[in-house]
């Protein structure tokens, strides 16, 4: 769920929207580079951008008793790396703003930065500190993408409690308040985006194992032979 | 069922039953509006913290009726799953075809290989 169109004064919309603009046109510089280098990652990129579409126009009720939908950014930034998801996340919240009056265009700034900036870093930092602790793929997939997906609605609240400091108990209570809206409801979904982001890999590796090879997400069989031995060496 | 198509269904069952139960246990129940989103409530926030707010912009275009905004997100999860679905079918298709021609590669080499074989033991037969 987004900030509401209108819903942020004008000197937050401006602000957000400056700091997410170098982010995005980073992200589309990288994306056109990807896609001149590797013509055939095309079609997965597209894939991971359609995944987002999906996961996002999914509204699935929380243990809150309120409604909210998942992120599906976790996915492209650990196939992509995150500054290529900060280009597919604002294609997605553009087409929710200008067809769905979800989310909005004053606030779009604010929404690239909790959703296609913040929530793919996140996750891709939390995914890239677990692989190299030899967590299991799956596993460090799973909470990759539960983090992107969560650490977006944790930024949502604290734009909004930046923007609307309670009266009496300032920016920690506003951040409590809007914190219990959009953070607490998203934690089930978190976890379901995990799994969806899991399944979702599962079917990549069984499909594509050249292109997640050529990507750092499996490593090749030689490469793994040798870390085996490392880890040998280490453990003798 | 294979082990995988298992562990996939199961994960699957795992997020139809995420969002059942919060339906089923009626966890809405105390709400004025049951499972309404999280960004109208959002709104009534801000109004409850800073009752003068007014939103200062409308969205250009507003989908006319409830029906048809879930019309337009139903739109939206249908492009994102037919891409998917483009994907995942074409990679299968490619596999399936890599996997025939590597069969018929396989075949033909092996005749050769007899091909060969018999041309070598005809020369050998010719030598002795």
């Amino acid at each position: 769920m987004h900030i509401a169109e209108g819903f942020l004064p004008p000197a937050h919309a401006v602000a957000w929207g400056v700091a997410s603009a170098p982010f995005v046109v980073h992200g589309a510089r990288s994306l056109i580079r990807d896609v001149r280098e590797h013509p055939e990652s095309t079609l997965l990129l597209g894939a991971s951008g359609a995944f987002t579409f999906v996961l996002s126009a999914l509204k699935l009720p929380s243990v809150t008793g309120s409604c909210s939908h998942p992120t599906g950014t976790g996915l492209g930034a650990i196939l992509f790396r995150p500054p290529v998801m900060a280009v597919l996340g604002t294609i997605t919240l553009l087409f929710q703003a200008l067809l769905l009056a979800h989310g909005g265009l004053t606030t779009l700034g604010a929404n690239v930065f909790s959703m296609a900036i913040v929530g793919p870093w996140a996750g891709y930092a939390v995914y890239r500190l677990l692989r190299r602790y030899d967590v299991p793929l799956m596993g460090a997939v799973f909470c990759g993408a539960f983090v992107a997906d969560l650490s977006t609605y944790c930024v949502t609240s604290v734009q909004l409690a930046l923007a609307f400091p309670d009266p009496g108990s300032g920016f920690l209570g506003a951040l409590g308040k809007f914190g219990s809206i959009f953070a607490v409801t998203q934690i089930p979904l978190a976890v379901s985006e995990g799994l969806l982001t899991v399944l979702v890999m599962r079917l990549l590796v069984q499909s594509s194992k050249g292109e997640l090879t050529r990507l750092g997400v499996l490593v090749t069989s030689a490469a793994g032979g040798k870390q085996a031995e490392s880890a040998e060496a280490v453990t003798r | 069922m294979s082990r995988n198509a298992k562990i996939n269904t199961l994960l699957l069952l795992l997020v139809a039953a995420l969002a059942v139960i919060p339906l089923a246990l009626g966890l809405g129940d105390h709400k004025e509006e049951p499972f309404a989103g999280a960004d109208g409530e959002a709104e009534t926030a801000i109004t409850e913290i800073d009752p003068d707010y007014e939103p200062w912009f409308s969205p250009l275009y507003e989908p006319p009726s409830g029906e048809i905004e879930s019309a337009l997100f139903a739109l939206q999860a249908a492009l994102g799953a037919g891409v998917l679905a483009y994907y995942f079918g074409l990679r299968r298709g490619r596999r399936q075809g890599e996997a025939r021609a590597r069969g018929r590669a396989v075949t033909q080499d092996a005749d050769a290989e007899d091909a060969d074989a018999e041309a070598r033991t005809g020369a050998d037969g010719g030598r002795d």
